[in-house]
């Protein structure tokens, strides 16, 4: 098991790596960088001051050389200064992270509160009605896209209730915080929790047709114990799987999300200086999404061990 | 019961005229919430190039003059005194001097003096120590010669030539004097004016909040407490917080008729104004290499082009025809209209594109052989949508155009290089006057000057309107270069966009200026009646 975790550890190590040469190399792909957004926005066109301000900002250093600077002051913690707003981009990226994560959480858990159960009483309601609306409702939220569902959630809220629920200032306490997060996790959780609905009914369906769960049944045990003991743990283990790669995908949507309901995250934040070619704010993003994916993967394996016993780890 | 009812009538008229007095009356307090479509690049007004900045930042700051910030059409009469208490020419016209107001601040307590002004020019002109990361403006004042001081509270501006406009541009929110003590670098991050507010706080993606200077030279302004922007760059959500009341007021000109419609229908107390803004959508071709380095294949382009059609699909109706300068009644400059029908291109379109097609087929171009090009645009909807009206006309005078949409940050960089053919280009005025759209857009070697037109005989007219101070000579001096930039086909000028501004009905003594988007956000008088 240790060895497997250090193996582990060390592939980690290798992916980060190369998702910063990636990243790196990407964000100069690409056409233009800060001194030709900046002046284009400014409509000049004098190919010396651009320069200039590419020279002070050290964009005409050779790349690799940009590299091992960036890569050496991510490892002493500097993580360079936002060429937009001439802050250090530490100052820029970490009040936006808890505002994403508190709504990428919540996200998740109206995914799982939701899809799960949903989901397994879909499966044992197999061909009934209420399935047939339960499939219904989760082909919706497969197919509506985030943005168009948040806009009709904001439209609805104006109309009947005379209020947008859309951040403008830094919720008070819990609860305030709770009430303007909730809206948005659930625009954006809706496709997740759909997702995982689906799977966890097909899963369950496949495990309630296996030889054991009739065992369970001729052994007098409960309809309730059947479902819930014997069959969703087999059946979640696939569900466990897409819950780790939804959480990465989140980002996508709540980079929708956080733009439609005004929230100041960081996966807008990600955008707007990508737009911006904003290199230091973009990478370290990056990097630090990188590391949360590659990190929830890596629990999602270990879940595994948990939640079937059978599954050993070997170096 | 005559008396009776005569007494009521007048005790009612009394009420209301009394509620309407106390109405009328400015109050003090509240923070005007405004939406900011975007995240702005800075706060430091001489750096930028959008009113995404001026709008925000014009509070900030003072000029020496400015435009009275109620009266909707800016011009030469309606410049006000500002930090400068009176300005005078001298009888040469080559001197504009400057007393200046004494017992103003900064915003750090620092007194401003006529040493700050001359900073000021300083930077802009890239004379001092510390400088400017970009400075877009700088050409606007190469006329300056030198600045002298005359003691704390008087300075004088020698120019290399006479220019009247010079006031004007002194004026505009794009002018604000900037401090000795503060540096270029700390304005961008943290600016500090002598304006009617302060800055607080700017977070990207997220706010900037301007709280109310109490120690603001005009005594007992400002009335409000504080601006707070919130940044929405969704102008679904920005425009449905403003129908909920979570803002006072859209972005300035952000509304568009469609949208002001839907306001309306939403909010029908919402007050909303649409105003030109003094931004036209032009056709940019490039002079230097072939087939356009030929005005008669120039010509034809501009003759294809029906305005109207333009107009009604970009805009709904709101917009105008014109030439270089916007057109009255809004415009001070621009073309009237009937000399604007004498321009080739300007009158009937039938007729015009029946002599574009006969151009056409003199060089060999038929409908069996049309000429094939690219449009060139900044890959944005504002370049876009008129540049695919513009392939559609193109094809009624043999002209196979196809949209070559250009990555934003790269767009001016390609028009530099002449890596084009056609382009379709916005440009945007700072203040109605013809120095500034002429000089700026049209005068050999200028940066802006993207199609590289270059006609010594019409620069030397730029430099005689330049220097004529009575006004209606000049306009008709302005006129006909104006209209010979037309028939030059140097930069076609399909229309002169309107835009709309919505706010609530609470928020009073709100001018919306009329002939530019750029100089009207001082906001040190608008109350909240609340």
């Amino acid at each position: 098991m240790a060895s497997y975790l250090i193996r582990r550890f060390f592939l980690m190590l290798l992916t980060l790596f190369g998702i910063s040469v990636l990243i790196f190399t990407m964000l100069r792909v690409v056409p233009g960088n800060i001194a030709d957004i900046v002046f284009n926005a400014a409509g000049m066109i004098d190919v010396a001051e651009k320069a200039k301000l590419e020279k002070e900002l050290g964009l005409d250093q050779p790349i690799a050389v940009q590299y091992v600077q960036w890569i050496g002051g991510l490892a002493r913690g500097d993580l360079g200064y936002s060429y937009v707003s001439e802050k250090p981009a530490l100052d820029e990226i970490l009040p936006r992270i808890p505002i994403t994560a508190k709504l990428a959480g919540l996200a998740l858990t109206f995914a799982i509160v939701f899809g799960v159960p949903l989901g397994v009483l879909s499966a044992v309601k197999q061909n009934s009605g209420l399935d047939y609306t339960l499939r219904v409702i989760s082909l919706s939220g497969l197919s509506m896209p985030a943005f168009w569902l948040g806009l009709l959630i904001l439209m609805a809220f104006v109309k009947y209730f005379g209020t947008i629920p859309i951040y403008s200032s830094t919720p008070a306490g819990f609860w305030s915080a709770l009430g303007l997060y909730s809206v948005p996790a659930a625009a954006v959780g809706f496709r997740s929790s759909a997702l995982i609905m689906r799977l966890t009914r097909s899963s369950m369906l496949e495990v309630l047709r296996q030889d054991y769960i009739r065992t369970a049944r001729a052994k007098g045990a409960s309809e309730q114990n059947v479902n819930y003991h014997h069959a969703l743990r087999n059946a979640v283990l696939p569900v466990v799987t897409v819950i780790g790669i939804e959480t990465a995908f989140l980002m996508g949507g709540l980079i929708v999300t956080e733009t439609v309901f005004n929230i100041p995250g960081v996966a807008r934040f990600l955008v707007e200086a990508i737009r911006w070619r904003d290199y230091p704010i973009v990478q370290n993003l990056v990097m630090f999404i990188a590391i949360v994916a590659v990190s929830i993967n890596f629990l999602v394996d270990m879940l595994y061990a948990v939640l079937d016993p059978r599954i050993k780890y070997s170096g | 019961m005559g008396t009776k009812l005569i007494a009521l009538a007048t005790a009612i008229l009394a009420s209301l005229t009394l509620s309407t007095a106390q109405a009328a009356e400015p109050k003090h307090g509240g923070i005007l919430k405004v939406y900011h479509r975007e995240t702005p690049p800075s706060l430091s007004i001489h750096e930028e190039a959008t009113f995404s900045v001026n709008a925000p930042a014009m509070g900030l700051y003072n000029n020496l003059v400015v435009y009275d910030q109620h009266k909707p059409q800016n011009s030469m009469g309606t410049i006000v005194p500002e930090l400068a208490t009176s300005w005078a020419w001298s009888a040469d016209n080559l001197k504009l001097t400057f007393k200046l107001r004494e017992g103003v601040k900064w915003h750090d307590g620092q007194p401003f003096t006529a040493k700050d002004v001359k900073c000021t020019f300083d930077l802009l002109q890239g004379k001092g120590q510390d400088k400017f990361r970009k400075n877009p403006r700088k050409d606007l004042f190469s006329n300056i010669s030198d600045v002298a001081t005359n003691g704390d509270f008087e300075v004088t501006l020698q120019l290399k030539r006479p220019q009247p406009s010079l006031v004007a541009m002194l004026a505009s929110g794009y002018t604000p004097m900037y401090s000795c003590h503060v540096t270029a670098a700390q304005m961008r991050t943290h600016p500090i004016g002598t304006g009617p507010f302060k800055f607080v706080e700017f977070k990207q993606n997220e706010s900037i909040t301007l709280t109310k200077n109490p120690d603001y030279w005009k005594k007992g302004l400002p009335y409000l407490d504080g601006i707070q922007y919130t940044i929405i760059s969704n102008r679904a959500t920005a425009v449905l917080a403003f129908v909920a009341g979570n803002v006072d007021m859209t972005f300035p000109t952000e509304m568009t008729a469609a949208l002001i419609k839907d306001v309306k229908s939403q909010d029908p107390t919402a007050v909303c104004e649409i105003a030109p803004i003094n931004v036209s959508t032009n056709l940019i071709m490039n002079l230097e290499s072939p087939p356009f380095n030929n005005i008669e294949l120039r010509k034809a382009m501009a003759l294809a082009l029906d305005r109207k059609s333009f107009i009604d699909i970009i805009f709904q109706g709101q917009a105008d025809a014109g030439g270089t300068l916007l057109p009255p009644p809004e415009g001070v400059w621009g073309m009237p209209p009937d000399m604007l029908k004498t321009i080739p291109g300007y009158g009937d379109v039938n007729k015009s594109r029946e002599q574009a097609r006969a151009i056409m087929a003199k060089f060999g171009y038929s409908a069996d052989k049309p000429l094939k090009i690219k449009v060139s645009t900044r890959n944005l909807a504002t370049y876009r949508d008129p540049a695919v009206v513009l392939i559609d006309q193109l094809k009624s005078i043999y002209i196979d155009a196809e949209l070559d949409p250009v990555e934003s940050s790269q767009w001016f960089a390609k028009v530099a290089r002449n890596d084009y053919s056609v382009g379709l280009n916005l440009t945007g005025n700072g203040i109605d006057d013809p120095d500034q759209a002429f000089y700026e857009n049209y005068a050999c070697g200028s940066e802006r000057n993207y199609t590289h037109y270059c006609n010594k005989e019409l620069e030397a007219l730029f430099d005689k309107q330049s220097v004529e101070t009575d006004v209606e000579k000049r306009k008709k001096m302005v006129w006909d270069i104006d209209k010979k930039l037309q028939e030059d086909v140097a930069r076609p000028i399909l229309m002169h966009a309107r835009s709309g501004t919505c706010w609530k009905p609470y928020v009073k003594n709100m001018t919306i200026m009329n002939n530019s988007a750029y100089n009207g956000y001082r906001y040190e008088d608008v109350w909240l009646d609340k």
